[in-house]
């Protein structure tokens, strides 16, 4: 059985932890939420550094505890990689030495990330016999990375791995991560706060709300989810995967394809067929029954509403269905009346402007 | 002369106190090492109840006066003592007024000198650096030797300068569990007051100087050593 499957109940304190959710076997699975809401804890029971007393968990097949049949697999035996929030390099070694800690304590024939991999993937070849104390946040925080990656996890945990830094670490590491996204078969469970971070990094996700997972599935399908508080508010909006699908050098343009259209944006340094994701915002989506070729709106997706939830006492929000994959639009309750735009209704969404996510 | 007075004593000079007290501190501590260690693991990472009750009987000799130690020492030691009887059973004897029994008595002597900064550097340690052991494939007694003691080791040094130390310095102890028997319990601070009692100041003047030397010295090298490891790193 493939995924990540996983129940924890606990009590710390006044706080409890009711959680259940399954993830994908691969890719990243955000676990989302405020401060508080318990996302830490999760990923510390996923380790087994906190042991719910009715926990089950299975990775990939392999069940790591089993309360009721009375198994819980230490920490030390688990194939995981764990980056924590502050870099935790063991103060008393250097570079190579906290990278081989766990490179070390494996067998040989179960070592799936050599050494010069795991140092080029994150950058740090010329940092290797440096001290931690002489490192920047951002650098000690990459060492941590590929020190968790030297164990050759088959689960990697990281819990805010870009909170402790500023932004100009945040910056210099977030590539990294993208690369460990694209180039990782193993699942990633990625803690975070930041609906930035998220939709750049994330796959799936898992929302966390006081204790509890109040919803989990793919990233598109979440943030679409008008019963859900990320689907409202001024950062509201989707994430396209798409890919370049040409350029046209007459007006410096790129032409991005996904099943629902075609999406242009600023000339792309990169080749056809390469990967893009997108960010579009709901406050950027405006709605119109005809094709407007008259406008100076570039991008213009065909589009049936499936669902409109109220937002503010001026404003709807609008779930659309652009081929299967969901978009969001804010407008006022009056273009709604006057538009008469009901489930079924379909419309031209008008795409003003997108983020490039990389 | 002055000279010719001091030749007589320096002839007659008993080096016997000095290797004792030497041996019996450097047992001591060694023993305290190994004891203490585990001791002070527990202390620092224990949620028990029992860890106040054992840390206060840990610090114990820090406040009691040293002849009490020594006097609830003679007596459980002692032929009719519980200790004493066991011993005796077991066909070892009894313990006070030799080199073991002296042991004993250093050992629970200086126990806090070492416990404590031992106790206070593994608390000082945090879960963290032994949680991100665990997270890389470390079973509970690797992270114990490859992190928890490389990070205490100032603590360690802490502990094993103030074991010995306190350990050649003690008097009231000794007196009472181990008398003043030459070459098996007559120790240096023992030695330094019989010659001060006896009017022998110059052998005084020798063995006192010579401490007071030797534990600059071992200081001095022991503190070296600190800083140094602690600037270069590894």
């Amino acid at each position: 059985m493939s995924g990540l499957s996983a129940r924890f109940s606990l009590v710390l304190g006044d706080f409890r932890l009711n959680a259940s959710f399954d993830a994908p076997g691969k890719g990243v699975t955000a676990l989302f939420g405020n401060s508080g809401s318990g996302k830490t804890t999760v990923l510390r029971c996923l380790a087994g550094l906190e042991r719910a007393p009715d926990g089950y968990l299975a990775v990939n097949g392999e069940i790591w505890q089993d309360e009721n049949n009375g198994f819980f697999l230490p920490t030390h035996r688990r194939p995981l990689g764990y980056v924590f929030q502050e870099a935790s390099l063991f103060p008393h070694l250097n570079v190579r030495r906290n990278l081989e800690y766990g490179w070390k304590r494996i067998p040989a024939a179960e070592r799936r990330v050599s050494f010069e991999q795991a140092v080029e993937l994150v950058g740090i070849g010329q940092l290797l016999d440096h001290n931690p104390a002489h490192l920047s946040g951002g650098e000690r925080q990459r060492v941590a990375i590929a020190r968790a990656l030297l164990s050759s996890p088959r689960l990697l945990l990281m819990d805010e791995p870009l909170a402790a830094l500023d932004l100009a670490s945040k910056k210099d590491i977030l590539p990294y991560l993208e690369r460990l996204h694209d180039e990782l078969s193993i699942p990633v469970i990625y803690v975070s706060h930041s609906p930035d971070e998220v939709a750049r990094l994330a796959d799936h996700m898992v929302l966390m709300d006081r204790g509890k997972t109040v919803a989990h599935g793919q990233l598109h399908a979440i943030l679409a989810r008008l019963d859900l508080p990320l689907a409202h508010g001024d950062e509201a909006g989707v994430v396209l995967d798409t890919v370049i699908g040409g350029h046209d050098d007459d007006f410096h343009l790129t032409r991005l394809d996904y099943s629902g259209g075609s999406i242009n944006v600023a000339r792309q340094p990169h080749a056809p067929g390469h990967p893009m994701r997108l960010r579009i915002h709901a406050r950027d989506v405006s709605l119109a029954l005809g094709r407007h070729d008259d406008s100076s709106i570039l991008n213009i997706l065909p589009a049936q509403v499936v669902e409109i939830a109220d937002e503010n006492p001026s404003q709807v929000m609008v779930k659309l269905d652009t081929g299967g994959i969901p978009l969001l639009a804010r407008v006022t309750r009056k273009s709604c009346a006057v538009l008469k735009l009901q489930p079924g209704t379909n419309v031209f969404a008008q795409v003003k402007s997108v983020a490039l996510l990389g | 002369m002055i000279y010719h007075d001091m030749e007589p004593a320096l002839n007659a000079f008993d080096f016997a106190p000095v290797w004792l007290t030497l041996r019996l501190a450097t047992t001591t501590t060694l023993l305290l090492l190994l004891m203490g260690t585990p001791l002070a693991w527990w202390l620092a990472r224990t949620s028990s109840w029992l860890k106040i009750p054992v840390g206060a009987v840990v610090a114990m000799p820090l406040v009691l006066p040293p002849t009490v130690l020594g006097f609830y020492l003679l007596m459980t030691l002692g032929p009719q003592g519980p200790v004493g009887q066991l011993t005796q059973t077991l066909g070892l004897g009894t313990l006070p007024f030799t080199f073991a029994g002296l042991v004993v008595g250093s050992v629970l002597y200086s126990l806090p000198f070492v416990v404590q900064p031992i106790q206070n550097a593994f608390e000082a340690l945090g879960s963290r650096p032994l949680e991100v052991a665990s997270t890389l494939r470390a079973s509970p007694w690797d992270r114990f030797f490859s992190i928890a003691v490389p990070l205490a080791r100032p603590g360690f040094l802490t502990a094993t300068i103030l074991g010995f130390a306190h350990t050649v310095g003690e008097f009231g102890v000794v007196l009472m569990i181990g008398g003043n028997i030459p070459g098996a319990t007559r120790v240096l601070s023992v030695a330094i007051y019989d010659h001060v009692e006896a009017m022998e100041y110059a052998q005084a003047h020798w063995l006192a100087g010579g401490m007071l030397l030797f534990s600059f010295l071992v200081l001095l090298a022991l503190y070296g050593f600190g800083q140094r490891t602690q600037r270069v790193g590894p």
